[in-house]
């Protein structure tokens, strides 16, 4: 059925379809431009730095690293733990997904822009708060006398603690918008109702699902802050392995080739994923969020939110609890008011006024990011685009699985001659914020994108609305909720973005994860306790911007 | 026509990313008014000492602080062709081969460098780096733990190996932390090459725990500085600075009488730290200026209350904080940088598989 309707799609005239083609192009410029320029250009002229010595390719070095055994223990343990933390993720939060897509209870926004403060949050401050509950003298010791700090479970928790808010976004931002009533059909002709979540709701939500769990596995694949101070030293990925070679050891070649690694991985993966995904996304009916919560009804329902409440209270409001209450542990709130003063120079200005760069640069990359992913995005949604396209979809996705350390020093030696020596520009933070900020908006948007009726583009394009006019009047509306979710990815990710902004950022300009980090890295308690009071003004910031764009989502909806 | 509308688009959208990087492409860094001082998180100096320089040399100074040391100093190697300033200073005596090697200073010898002390002197025929602060890497102990346990902290090396001291000692990743490198060296500098690996293994049957970075090991595991008393920290045995115990007066509010924790003095490395002008500096008159304010007594003495670190010039004051909570240690382990420099990697690696596998 699909096909003969792409057909339909792609026949109205030739002349139609050439010109719509051409216009896909011509959307795909620009983000492949950004992508050619900010990500491809610095990432091999680092790797090349690494592999080329005196102008001859030393490619036997791959050979040579991966066969070593530590490096191979450092690619096993890479992948196991990814695939756990994605199974365990998925388990905790499909469930959580559902409830904050389909049930409707007090606060349930305020819970749901909190939910995704953790994913924003700088891991160093994460590895600190997750301590104090799995850790020595945390709850788990206390009530237990259980400690999982040095163990692999605590990486595995810490996974689901970040990456809950991917799933409930992604899954339930879908679920919200399919229509129950489907589902009540299949329950009135006669199915239990297992089986008509199963088969009516389980494939309509399939490439949501798929797209959630290939984020939270890239997201485990690349950990790099979480797996460094929860696991400790004898846990290493390959991301942490390749920060240690370059940063550390300065040993490009080794770094470059362990680059090259992840770098095919992370693409076969992504092919991988592309793959099933096109096998299984069909046109949906999307109806308005607003009208699918409903109140929850019976004990089955009761008990769910009972147990989704009580796994968010332990797993994601206590931690950010503990930073709080560190945070507060002084008399007077004197943390908070130590921020606005001189902080023994270890800035050059007062760390409050990281919260104004942070929102600046956040604000910038969200732009750029917004602009670059609904292009690619609007370009890659038509069936009919060709492998090249397609293609694209997934090599976009590839800046999350590069280390930010490879981009940093990329940036640093490729982009240093006029006209683009952008080293000490301003700019440098939020393009590289940018690069983890687009494959989140295109991930949000095209899973919806796709799902919009054919028929309706067709119907347009017959009554003669040219490609750009069917974009705005079909697509646009459909996919508003989308880009603002999208646009809410980016900005936070951008905030709490941290890997490659501390390689990047300026001194005069530190943003708030660059400040709590230089206040951990300082010996004494007023430094302490103002990295904990910039965590939490941190969090905060993020809850309150989360917050804005439910509401402002809300506002919108209302419009169609 | 509709082509023609998308190209206009596509093109505005890049042109407005174009414009926005190339308006605030490249700083002013190349004029002769300004000079460049690159370097690592941990620079810090008093406003009022920075503006006396800027004041009586004519520069404006601009600083880029470049991550962590080992951070700084890669990127500027990486970039040396084409340096992001004219000075850098932070690399210690753990890395400056590296810099070296890699032809990362020109000659200059600061004025006033004859009041640097001897022992801190290194390249005395080419000059291409000025020594401009020590630190000493040494073992801290929480003094509340040890007297309430009514035990003697320990005082060596030799010490941190005795039952009594079983599974209190934090260290950090000697691959991947500066203090952690420092107390490796330390402990080869103090066994000698075919000692060390001996030792390392008599402390960890000691239970000596090994955590990543300096952060983790003194604001999570030790339980005598503020931050690890916060996370009930159990390791009462650290491996930071000798100037830590003044750090935790100088940042507490209000002041204790006295430090909560103190050093143990036979379990010192020392670090020093250089500044060297860049090779290809686009202001190398000015970079020579600000190496030369380095070693002025006015910069050496501003220094241990913002760094954290200890002059390297005779006759420098330093503050009673320090004289009182953490002097320098007297007879810290020292190594040259040659023998850092062949011999770090290897260390680290057999160091890695021994301690951490």
């Amino acid at each position: 059925m699909d096909v003969t309707r792409t057909e339909v799609a792609t026949r109205p005239s030739g002349a139609r379809a050439r010109r719509g083609n051409a216009a896909r192009l011509g959307l795909l410029a620009v983000p492949v431009a950004f992508f050619a320029l900010f990500f491809a250009w610095p990432v091999a002229a680092i790797v090349a730095r690494g592999l080329r010595v005196d102008g001859v390719w030393r490619l036997g070095r791959i050979a040579d690293v991966v066969t070593q055994s530590d490096i191979r223990h450092v690619l096993w343990f890479t992948t196991w733990q990814a695939l756990a933390s994605t199974a365990l993720t998925l388990l905790v939060a499909l469930p959580g997904a559902y409830v904050f897509a389909r049930l409707d209870f007090p606060g349930r926004q305020v819970l749901r822009a909190v939910v995704t403060v953790p994913f924003v949050l700088p891991t160093v401050v994460v590895g600190t708060a997750f301590l104090a509950l799995v850790g020595r003298g945390g709850l788990l010791d206390e009530v237990w006398g259980v400690r999982l700090d040095t163990t692999v479970w605590a990486i595995l928790l810490a996974h689901v603690f970040f990456n809950y808010a991917v799933v409930v976004r992604t899954v339930g931002g879908l679920w919200a918008q399919l229509d129950p009533r489907q589902e009540e059909a299949a329950r009135m002709l006669g199915a239990s109702p297992l089986r008509a979540w199963r088969r009516v709701t389980l494939p309509a939500l399939a490439p949501a699902v798929a797209a959630a769990a290939l984020m939270v596995f890239l997201f485990t694949f690349t950990s790099f802050g979480v797996v460094q101070i929860l696991g400790g030293p004898t846990f290493s990925t390959l991301e942490v392995e390749i920060y240690r070679q370059t940063s550390e050891i300065f040993d490009l070649s080794t770094a470059a080739v362990l680059t090259i690694v992840q770098f095919v991985a992370v693409g076969a993966i992504l092919a991988v994923h592309a793959w099933t995904v096109r096998r299984r996304e069909s046109a949906l009916r999307l109806v308005d969020a607003s009208v699918t919560a409903r109140r929850p009804r019976g004990a089955g329902q009761w008990a769910l939110l009972a147990g989704v409440l009580a796994t968010v209270a332990v797993l994601l409001l206590l931690p950010l609890a503990v930073l709080v209450q560190r945070s507060l542990d002084a008399p007077d709130f004197r943390y908070y008011r130590a921020l606005t003063g001189d902080a023994g120079d270890t800035f050059l200005v007062p760390p409050i006024d990281a919260i104004g760069n942070s929102l600046q640069y956040a604000l910038a990359a969200t732009a750029i990011a917004v602009v670059i992913g609904a292009l690619a995005a609007a370009a890659l949604a038509r069936r009919d685009a060709g492998r090249l396209v397609r293609g694209f979809d997934a090599l976009l996705m590839l800046p999350l699985g590069v280390s930010a350390v490879t981009v940093g020093f990329g940036f640093l030696i490729a982009l240093d001659k006029p006209p683009l020596d952008l080293r000490q520009s301003w700019i440098l933070v939020p393009l590289a914020q940018a690069l983890v900020g687009v494959p989140f908006v295109v991930r949000t948007m095209l899973p919806v994108l796709r799902a919009v009726d054919a028929r309706l583009r067709e119907a347009a394009a017959v009554l003669g609305a040219s490609p750009w006019r069917v974009w705005r009047e079909v697509d646009l509306p459909l996919v508003r909720r989308a880009l603002l979710v999208a646009a809410g990815f980016a900005f936070a990710v951008s905030l709490g973005e941290f890997g490659a902004t501390v390689f990047i950022a300026r001194p005069d300009n530190p943003t708030l994860p660059v400040a709590v980090a230089r206040l951990l890295g300082r010996p004494g308690d007023l430094n302490y306790g103002q990295a904990m009071a910039l965590s939490t003004i941190l969090m905060v910031v993020c809850a309150v911007a989360l917050l804005v764009l439910e509401r402002l989502r809300t506002d919108r909806t209302g419009e169609f | 026509m509709n082509t023609k509308k998308y190209c206009a688009v596509v093109v505005g959208l890049g042109m407005l990313t174009l414009s926005a990087c190339g308006s605030s492409g490249g700083a002013s860094a190349s004029d002769s008014k300004t000079v460049t001082l690159v370097s690592h998180d941990s620079w810090a100096v008093s406003k009022s000492v920075l503006a006396d320089f800027e004041k009586q040399s004519g520069y404006k100074v601009h600083v880029l602080k470049d991550g962590d040391a080992g951070q700084a100093v890669n990127k500027a190697v990486l970039t040396k062709d084409n340096p992001q300033g004219d000075v850098f200073f932070g690399v210690d005596n753990t890395l400056l081969s590296r810099a070296l090697d890699n032809g990362l200073f020109q000659s200059y010898e600061a004025k006033g460098s004859d009041r640097i002390k001897p022992q801190y002197r290194v390249d005395q025929d080419k000059h291409r780096v000025t020594p401009i602060d020590s630190g000493d890497i040494c073992v801290n102990y929480d003094k509340a733990y040890f007297s309430k346990h009514r035990l003697t902290p320990p005082q060596s090396f030799d010490d941190l190996v005795k039952p009594e001291y079983k599974n209190l000692l934090v260290t950090e990743n000697a691959a991947t932390s500066s203090p952690g490198l420092g107390f490796l060296l330390g402990s080869a500098a103090r066994y000698g090459d075919d000692g060390w690996q001996g030792y390392w293994k008599k402390l960890k049957a000691n239970g000596v725990k090994v955590v990543d970075g300096w952060e983790q090991a003194y604001n999570e595991e030790f339980s005598g500085s503020a931050g690890g008393k916060k996370a009930k920290g159990d390791r009462p045995l650290v491996v930071s600075y000798a100037s830590s115990p003044p750090a935790e007066v100088v940042y507490a509010d209000p002041r204790p009488k006295t430090a909560p924790t103190g050093v143990s003095y036979g379990t010192c490395f020392r670090q020093i730290e250089y500044a060297g002008l860049l090779s290809n500096a686009r202001n190398s008159k000015g970079g020579k200026a600000f190496i030369d304010f380095l070693v002025t007594k006015e910069f050496q003495e501003d220094m241990p209350l913002n760094m954290f670190v200890y002059p390297v010039i005779e006759g420098a004051t330093v503050p009673k904080e320090f004289t009182e909570y953490g002097p320098a240690a007297k007879d810290p382990e020292t190594m040259a940088p040659a023998k850092i420099a062949a011999s770090r990697d290897q260390w680290v690696k057999s160091w890695t598989s021994l301690v951490l596998k």
